[in-house]
């Protein structure tokens, strides 16, 4: 579980968080939705420690994270997995060294324990003829598969994901959100999601966080998303002809 | 100002490479894979350029040598000094700040708009060190690619001077050990060895630091270039008044 508590991020003049409070509940798929420029970004790089806010804190598990010292954060880190948007594999490896990476790094594993746990994984994601390409050689979908996979090697608590989906044909997009979900599920772990796309939010969203303007508008689950009659919770998710639709059609069958 | 905080920036990125050691196993790669990468080969084109630039040294002060009663023997002095005290160890340096200098800002450049620096960081792992301490390793190795660029420079100089007509081979080994004094050549390294550092670090500031696209990528490499350059200009004044003045 994380909790978020007032946080606030500035740069500059600009107040990116104005105070942010959210509860992200274990074995969970977590989507943080949000106009561009709402701060999805920047409150995701503080929960992964990449920014440091200026006011309030987050708890991982009930341990303050400016409470921590500098090893207790780099350990909390390596129970930290993250899917960047644009999946960030380096370029230099191959997917089963992207994968192994993390393990070679922190664990003083055999080579064979290894190999066996990045086999494994790859397996989990459905990768199993791509060990020895390097990513400039395969498909955006099977990229993102391998930043999952990266990301679940070290059985990780907490997993993060910025826009997932993102440069993906739709039915990719869904693998992939079902794959995040079933991952959450099986590893039972914390799982938090940016992302724009509303096939994802009806898809997996378990629990929902609209922000706008640096602050929480609006908190549920998908099928409250359907009743919410937050107007710019509204704009935001039903501005497409086919989403309203949707929605009218939602109402009706409750009805 | 702006010129004072990057100083400020440059000197803790410094500090924050020492900091936090990657596992030896993964590090021992990744210094092998750079010496690869940043120092053989950077050979071939430092052979070449010194070759050419030794022919070029003995050529020109063949043909200012005018008066009958300066020896010849100077063209084999004139070159071993040129080469060693300033071609080899500063004009290469130059050329390495080119080519070496931009692959290192534009890898590392690269790896920070494609967030695969972000990804280090989330890891937990010391970004700076993991990717900038295995260069400055691979560096060290430098002088011996400046001792190489050195011999072949003399020898350079040599086939222009014999096989152009300018003088005999014994009169110009007669100039090579005419008035040899063993320091220039500590002098050269201990240049060499700065500037390998210089080399090392300025370009991985520009592109660890860096902001933006593929544009910005492009920008940072050519900033590099010229702020090495004139790192290794200044400190190549300073370090000879000190060495030698």
């Amino acid at each position: 579980m994380i909790e978020v508590q007032d946080i606030h991020k500035s740069f500059g003049d600009a107040h990116i968080l104005k105070g942010v409070s959210i509860t992200f509940e274990k074995g969970k798929t977590n989507l943080i939705i949000g106009q561009s420029g709402s701060g999805k970004t920047v409150f995701l790089k503080c929960l992964l420690g990449l920014f440091s806010p200026e006011e309030g804190n987050i708890a991982y598990d009930g341990k303050k994270y400016s409470e921590l010292s500098d090893n207790e954060k780099r350990d909390l880190r390596q129970e930290m997995g993250m899917v960047f948007q644009g999946s960030a594999l380096f370029d230099s490896m191959t997917v089963e060294g992207n994968v192994m990476f993390p393990l070679e790094m922190f664990t003083k594993q055999s080579k064979s324990e290894m190999q066996e746990r990045v086999d494994a994984v790859l397996k989990r994601v459905n990768l199993i003829d791509a060990h020895q390409k390097f990513p400039s050689e395969i498909s955006g979908g099977m990229q993102k598969r391998v930043a999952i996979a990266r990301a679940i090697v070290m059985n990780p608590k907490y997993l993060f994901c910025d826009e997932p989906n993102s440069g993906l044909d739709p039915k990719t997009a869904i693998l992939i959100d079902n794959l995040i979900k079933e991952i959450t599920e099986e590893y039972n772990i914390t799982t938090v999601i940016n992302t724009h796309d509303m096939n994802s939010v009806m898809q997996i969203g378990e629990k929902i966080i609209f922000l706008k303007d640096g602050l929480k508008e609006w908190e549920g689950t998908k099928n409250e998303i359907f009743k919410t009659d937050n107007e710019a919770v509204t704009d935001f998710v039903y501005s497409s002809d086919l989403f309203k639709k949707v929605r009218q059609m939602y109402i009706q069958e409750q009805n | 100002m702006n010129y004072l905080a990057s100083v400020g920036s440059y000197a803790i990125m410094i500090r924050e490479v020492f900091k936090k050691p990657t596992k030896w196993r993964i590090m021992k790669t990744l210094i092998y894979k750079e010496i690869d990468e940043l120092i053989f080969s950077s050979l071939g084109i430092i052979i070449f350029i010194s070759f050419f630039i030794g022919a070029v040294v003995a050529i020109q002060t063949a043909l200012n040598l005018t008066n009958p009663l300066i020896p010849r023997n100077l063209i084999g002095f004139a070159t071993r000094q040129s080469v060693i005290l300033e071609f080899a160890p500063t004009f290469v340096s130059i050329i390495m700040a080119g080519k070496v200098g931009s692959y290192i800002t534009s890898s590392i450049g690269t790896m920070r708009v494609t967030e695969q620096i972000d990804a280090l960081e989330v890891m937990g792992v010391n970004s700076l060190n993991y990717l900038v301490f295995p260069k400055i390793i691979a560096m060290l190795f430098y002088p011996f690619a400046i001792a190489i660029s050195m011999y072949v420079g003399i020898f350079g100089g040599w086939m222009a001077g014999v096989f152009g007509g300018f003088l005999t081979s014994t009169d110009f080994v007669t100039g090579l050990q005419t008035d040899f004094v063993p320091f220039h050549i500590a002098y050269a390294f201990i240049k060499t060895l700065i500037f390998a550092f210089i080399i090392a670090t300025i370009p991985s500031f520009h592109g660890f630091y860096m902001k933006g696209g593929a544009l910005e990528v492009g920008k940072a490499s050519t900033t590099a270039f010229v702020w090495t350059s004139v790192a290794i200009i200044i400190i190549n004044y300073i370090l000879t008044q000190l060495l030698l003045g």
